[in-house]
């Protein structure tokens, strides 16, 4: 499947949850559906999911214990070791966890190898590495954000995380950084999937969809908050509906509204069938979260099995002469 | 390229892939890229998916690979065996997000610019049929998800691809999500073993070793005529005589390593650095004929057939009634002592934990495992003063470290070789950042690929290593590459002459006993090569 039609999928299947949206919710007697119905499923396919595919992953044992070693081994004591990429301990371990799943470390060391005049040259190239932590630590703080529409009262850390957020008041109401952020970043790693040879060559649909998603859902709330405003109180009264298990569908919030949140859906269900999982392998990745202790501890092996080793006996049995003869001991003359 | 070997000035490459998508392009399988097939006879000894229950062998060049009539199914049948047996394999084809981080970062890209070598693409081979054959969503949505059948054409492709990796892990050190393609590889390998799809010069290895204890297939008296010989160079050179033991029951420490250095330049010189080593200090170990490899043929085919040839050292341990295992310098060799050796035998009780008989020094890191590498072991010697040496012996070199790719990644044995060479050269260069410590590149001939008829490839591979070995050439006058790798020492000299042609290439040992004094030696004007130490110029 060629660029287009990888793109021409991916758009279309965006385009169609919108459109489905915007003509469902045109009928009041469908709001129900696509205020309640879809939501709800949509939520349950993504907790289900995803917990059948964590689950999934540890029926698989680790038979060996090899992660990648990044640094210097614990190994003499005056030979300074690298704690964090290359652990000894659970501690260090869970360091580089933490260093690898909230500062993205090994992202961290991209660089980029060029030609030039028959040489290889190797460039910082940090702009993955800034554009994914901008992606993701935007996305998280609109998620913590959105709790306040599912909390009553709203909690004081929120209500603080809002301010900070539209700290520069820019408009009424203020601007939101972390919405700037994300559809810079998230166009950013569209863009470059599209113009860099090499990313345009390994990206699939799975790649350009889940971004495009992304992006309708960041404008889809911008629109709604900046340009076809909705009724705010209506909307907090649906999704306390929601969480409190006793759903309503006030009248009158407006259809844009139901294209978010169908959008959010779609993200949510699609989530566990897809590499968007790397969510929750990361966690599980034995490349990264295991020690490097294999010296000095051993590793159990739960399917390890006797195998056939070819004996010194047999050995000796056919080399018996020639070794004597060369004048290394035996153990039957 | 492979038939014309000289020094190429330049290699112009613009790392863009063509347009379109890569499912739709022939395979194009190229000689000198590729490895020959095992012959049905060295296959006698593996007795393991050997084509003697369809007794066919295979041609590459023939359109038909003789597969079994049930290949599909076998396939299937030991993939799905593999994920369940491999977190690891698992959630490496479920987690990739084709971020790119690694499409740089394969030696084997860099020196060929074939898109398939992207670490990233050689993963999708195998992850592609896995999303069409193991799936719901790429059973339903086919290609648009990146989904395709396992064809024949698919097999061949794998095949072409998953033995142009030498498992380094370079990229799964750039990988946000960890992600070891070696692991890929070696899953691929081990599923392709199972169609009798493996190449000669891993399976004849792995032949010899089970037969004869060493990839060389010297028996017995020929191993220690090799080490003989060693003795009379030592004598020439050195001015010291002495016999070490063979299978000695009642040595304190076991001593194993590749037999590649018992055999070929410039290997045995570092082979003649261990004999005068031990000898200078006395060590109560022995050598082996029956574990007379410290490499494992076995780790680039499947899990099997490494663990049945690395049970060997443990074996004569027991046998021999040693206290612990001293091991030398290879790369695959320690990443599987490191990474695989106590989990498949364990646990160790018949030996003790290891202490150096000269210093007293507690190997703690190695207190499970019982085996220690050789550079930790000199590294402590020297810390403790316990080795009189001379560095201007090695004089005449410039030295420069190569971080086997194996002891940095699947180890992270850093500083023990660099405090050793510092110790005993006084000339000594650090390559880029980019190209050292973890992030070192391969020599462009490991797990098993370092053939003959392979050279386009190996030369290609070992590319990004020597491109930088003459930057420190052309900035410092480096005139030896370092390493501690016997596949390093067997791959240099050709990559080299190659390459770098006034670049020579020796092990750490080696010039650990250049320097080394040793008590009633001779006048030392030679060096262990036998050259003139003031007007030695070193070559690959």
């Amino acid at each position: 499947m060629g660029v287009k039609l990888s793109l021409g999928v991916s758009l279309g299947a965006v385009l169609a949850v919108i459109l489905v949206a915007l003509v469902g919710v045109q009928v009041s007697s469908l709001q129900p559906i696509f205020g309640i119905f879809v939501p709800y499923a949509a939520f349950v396919i993504f907790l289900v999911g995803f917990v059948y595919r964590v689950v999934d992953w540890g029926r698989s044992p680790v038979p060996f214990r090899i992660p990648t070693t990044c640094g210097q081994q614990k190994s003499l004591p005056w030979i300074k070791q690298n704690k964090l990429e290359c652990p000894s301990s659970t501690l260090g371990v869970i360091g580089r966890m933490i260093l690898e799943v909230c500062a993205f470390r090994s992202l961290f060391r991209h660089t980029k190898a060029e030609m030039a005049s028959g040489n290889i040259v190797y460039g910082g190239s940090k702009w993955i590495w800034v554009g994914a932590l901008a992606f993701h630590y935007s996305f998280l703080i609109i998620a913590v954000r959105h709790l306040r529409l599912f909390l009553e009262p709203v909690p004081f850390l929120i209500n603080g995380l809002d301010l900070v957020d539209g700290m520069f008041q820019i408009g009424a109401p203020a601007l939101y950084l972390t919405d700037l952020l994300l559809i810079g970043a998230v166009s950013y790693l569209f863009v470059r999937r599209l113009i860099v040879p090499k990313m345009r060559y390994i990206s699939l649909a799975n790649d350009y969809f889940p971004l495009l998603l992304i992006f309708s859902i960041g404008i889809s709330g911008i629109l709604m908050r900046y340009f076809i405003r909705v009724d705010i109180v209506g909307v907090k009264e649906l999704t306390m509906g929601l969480v409190t298990f006793h759903p309503v569908i006030p009248e009158g919030i407006g259809a844009i509204f139901f294209v978010h949140v169908a959008l959010i859906s779609t993200l949510l269900a699609y989530f566990p069938f897809s590499k968007l999982m790397h969510a929750g392998g990361v966690f599980l990745s034995p490349g990264r979260n295991l020690a490097n202790t294999n010296r000095a501890k051993m590793h159990v092996n739960p399917w390890n099995y006797p195998v056939d080793i070819h004996s010194y006996e047999d050995y000796e049995n056919e080399f018996r002469e020639k070794m004597k003869n060369a004048g290394i001991p035996v153990e039957r003359e | 390229m492979a038939n014309n070997p000289k020094y190429y000035e330049s290699l112009n490459l613009d790392y863009k892939p063509p347009r379109g998508n890569w499912m739709d392009r022939p395979i194009n399988i190229k000689p000198g890229i590729y490895c020959y097939p095992a012959r049905p006879v060295v296959l006698e000894n593996v007795q393991m998916n050997d084509r003697s229950d369809w007794g066919k062998y295979w041609v590459i060049e023939d359109e038909d690979w003789e597969l079994p009539d049930d290949w599909k199914e076998r396939f299937l049948n030991k993939m799905r065996e593999m994920l369940d047996k491999y977190r690891t394999f698992k959630i490496y084809m479920d987690i990739c997000v084709r971020c790119g981080a690694c499409a740089d970062k394969c030696h084997y890209f860099l020196g060929s610019g074939d898109p398939m070598n992207m670490p990233v693409m050689r993963a999708e081979l195998l992850r592609s049929i896995y999303r069409g054959e193991f799936t719901k969503t790429g059973k339903m949505l086919g290609r648009i998800v990146g989904a395709r059948k396992l064809t024949k054409k698919a097999l061949k492709q794998l095949w072409y691809y998953m033995f142009q990796c030498s498992e380094c892990r370079r990229c799964s050190t750039f990988c946000p999500y960890g992600i070891d393609t070696a692991e890929i590889t070696i899953m691929a390998r081990e599923i392709m073993n199972e169609l009798g799809m493996n190449i000669a010069w891993i399976q004849e290895s792995v032949s010899k070793c089970i037969h004869t204890g060493n990839h060389l297939g010297l028996q017995p008296q020929a191993y220690k005529e090799c080490i003989d010989c060693m003795l009379m160079d030592i004598e020439d050179n050195v001015g010291i005589t002495f016999e070490p033991s063979f299978n000695r029951k009642g040595a304190e420490i076991l001593f194993v390593t590749p037999s590649g250095d018992v055999f070929a330049e410039p290997g045995i010189y570092t082979l003649a650095g261990y004999l005068m080593l031990f000898e200078h200090l006395g060590l109560d170990y022995t050598w082996s004929t029956y574990a007379s490899e410290g490499g494992d043929f076995g780790f680039f085919t499947a899990n099997e057939i490494a663990k049945r040839m690395n049970g060997k050292i443990y074996n004569e341990a027991k046998r021999l009634g040693v206290k612990w295992i001293l091991g030398g310098e290879c790369g695959h060799m320690w990443r599987v002592l490191n990474q695989y050796m106590t989990t498949w035998h364990g646990p160790v009780n018949f030996l003790e934990e290891p202490v150096s008989p000269i210093t007293g020094t507690k190997f703690e890191n190695a207190k499970a495992h019982k085996m220690v590498h050789i550079c930790e072991f000199i590294a402590d010697l020297i810390k403790n003063g316990k080795l009189k040496l001379d560095p201007s012996r090695n004089d005449g070199l410039r030295v420069t470290y190569h971080d086997s790719c194996n002891p940095a990644r699947g180890m992270g044995l850093l500083e023990e070789p660099r405090y050793c060479i510092k110790n005993v050269c006084n000339h000594f260069y650090e390559m880029p950042e980019n190209t050292l410590r973890e992030q070192t590149f391969c020599c462009g001939s490991g797990s098993g690929l370092n053939a003959s008829e392979n050279m386009e490839l190996r030369m290609r591979g070992g590319f990004p290593r020597q491109n930088a070995v003459r930057y420190v050439r052309d900035k410092y006058g480096v005139n030896m590459l370092a390493c501690i790798c016997a596949i390093d020492r067997a791959a240099f000299p050709a990559a080299q002459q190659y390459w770098n042609p006034d670049v020579g290439c020796c092990g750490i040992t080696e010039l650990v006993a250049n320097a080394l004094i040793m008590e009633g030696e001779g006048p030392r004007t030679n060096n262990l090569r036998g050259f003139e130490i003031a007007t030695w110029e070193p070559e690959p």
